[in-house]
């Protein structure tokens, strides 16, 4: 596949300027061609990146028909996934068509504001973005850049907005949701810096363009972040690309037979095992419907000789330590959660530790103002199903069969363009 | 294993759920929520508590001979973190489902 977000110059180049980027993609649509892209983002069945896949142009188009004063656009690279680097690699690499893509938004619904929401641990991230801000000579819009709180739920969307209005990356109680009342208290289109992206590529080539890949349901291409035992690093794939086919291309084998499981999404994602994933298309559709999640493109294997429940245990822990504490459900149940799946994975269990876990587990979804809890409890029930016999074991304190070891090794390289 | 981890259905009263006909919800605002656990013992019909005192709302609405009982639920709280809410008859979502269920609000967006 011809990589589209990373089409141009080698990642070893560095960001890319923007004399060449417009000499190699021309300008953005911008005046009455902007607001056209509306439809044409709704046609190309984009899908936002940022986890939660939701159609980015239904999105623009809620935000655009609101009331309640000018929309303001969230550009949201708070990143907080440990297992993803995709979006500062985009940001650090391909900044201009990032802007192009905010830019294009902000016309489109008619934003005179641009929030730009940047992990604070991202240095290169934000000193790409700053760079390519000074570049530019067509910025009608206010920009400001915000430094997102290096926490795992700063990126959840009304955190975002209750950062830049209160410096406060707390999840909020919804409704109102940020395209109702957002940033200043009108209406904000909250948007992953990879579907900014996309949308800055469609704009100017089309849905029928964008529709030209993908393998499997959803259209188009993806990055995502490879971790585990594999080559790490991001990649531009086509949607629809098997785990299998993607593992090859990263060195983690041939055959299902060479690795254990595979951790997609991200911690708040769900694992399949390499026997029952290996064929299985990387696309939010088919993904789901095998009990799993494309989430923020997080695609992490586990090799042979590791621990699934120890693996699932080191996420918990920082799962539950990532709660904004906020909930109760949340700040005890996950924390409970995580103490007994660590004493599981220890060989320490009380007697029904893995009873405990599935009940709280089944109890905790949708029960917190944001959806943290639902995320860990979905990456540990689908755990409790692909290494279900492992879990048994480590409640009959018989002794665990694999390497006791640090489980999933998050990218090494984080820049790293595979 | 695998049959026994299908999760209890919870409410999830702040969103529009599926088509279907119109009907009230109770509504839990979590942040708010101190897990006082006065609610479940006026309405145990529809709430129960976890194992730290926070309330579990059944899913499905409040059915109209309970009306009377989930508005007692609710003025008594606290911290005043239950509220019924009618939720309108929603139009069947068309197009992609989500990868967490089709929320505008995702979880980080």
């Amino acid at each position: 596949m011809e990589p589209r977000l990373f089409a141009g110059p080698p990642a070893g180049s560095g960001p890319e300027p923007l004399a060449d980027h417009r000499a190699r993609l021309g300008s953005r649509p911008s005046g009455a061609a902007a607001a056209a892209t509306v439809p044409t983002l709704e046609a190309s069945g984009l899908l936002g990146r940022g986890g939660a896949g939701f159609p980015v142009g239904r999105k623009w188009r809620s935000v655009a028909g609101q009331e309640g004063g000018r929309p303001v656009v969230l550009v949201n690279a708070a990143e907080g996934e440990p297992l993803s680097s995709k979006d500062r690699t985009l940001l650090r690499l391909r900044p201009h068509l990032v802007l192009d893509g905010a830019l294009l938004a902000a016309d489109a619904v008619g934003a005179d504001r641009i929030a730009l929401y940047i992990g604070t641990a991202q240095r290169d991230a934000h000193a790409s973005i700053r760079r390519a801000l000074a570049e530019r000579r067509d910025l009608n819009v206010a920009i400001d850049l915000h430094a997102a709180p290096d926490t795992y739920v700063a990126g959840e969307e009304s955190a975002a907005v209750h950062f830049v209005n209160e410096a406060d990356a707390r999840p909020t109680v919804t409704p109102p949701r940020p395209y109702e009342r957002g940033v200043g208290g009108r209406p904000t289109l909250v948007q992953n810096v990879e579907s900014l992206a996309h949308a800055a590529l469609i704009g100017r080539f089309g849905d029928g363009w964008f529709r030209e890949l993908g393998r499997d349901v959803t259209p188009g291409s993806a990055l995502v972040t490879i971790s585990g035992a594999a080559r790490d690093g991001v990649r531009e794939i086509e949607i629809g690309t098997t785990i299998g086919e993607l593992a090859e291309q990263a060195g983690a084998g041939t055959t299902a037979r060479d690795r254990q499981a595979v951790l997609l999404g991200g911690y708040f994602g769900g694992w399949l095992s390499t026997e029952r994933g290996w064929d299985v298309p990387l696309d939010p559709i088919a993904l789901r419907a095998a009990g799993s999640a494309f989430g923020a493109g997080v695609v992490a294997f586990l090799g042979n000789d590791r621990c699934g429940v120890r693996a699932t245990s080191r996420i918990m822990d920082y799962m539950a330590g990532q709660s904004a504490a906020q909930c109760g459900p949340c700040v005890f149940g996950l924390r409970a959660i995580a103490d007994a799946t660590a004493r599981l994975a220890t060989g320490r269990p009380e007697r029904d530790d893995l009873e405990r876990i599935q009940r709280w587990s089944q109890q905790l979804a949708g029960r917190g103002a944001c959806r943290h809890p639902d995320g860990a409890v979905g990456q540990l029930l689908s755990s409790l199903r692909v290494f279900g016999s492992e879990w048994e074991v480590h409640q009959r304190r018989r002794p665990c069969t694999r390497e006791r070891v640090a489980a999933i090794t998050p990218a090494r390289n984080r820049e790293q363009v595979a | 294993m695998t049959a026994t981890f299908r999760p209890r259905p919870t409410a999830r009263p702040d969103r529009p759920a599926g088509p279907g006909p119109a009907r009230t919800e109770l509504v839990v605002d979590r942040i708010a929520c101190d897990g006082f656990g006065m609610c479940a013992e006026l309405l145990p019909e529809l709430i129960e508590l976890d194992d730290w005192g926070y309330p579990i709302v059944a899913a499905g609405g409040v059915p109209d001979q309970l009306l009377d009982h989930a508005r007692r639920a609710v003025a008594v709280c606290p911290v005043l973190a239950l509220r019924l809410a009618r939720i309108p008859a929603a139009p069947v979502e068309r197009g992609n489902a989500g990868w967490h269920g089709n929320r505008p609000s995702s979880v980080r967006g």
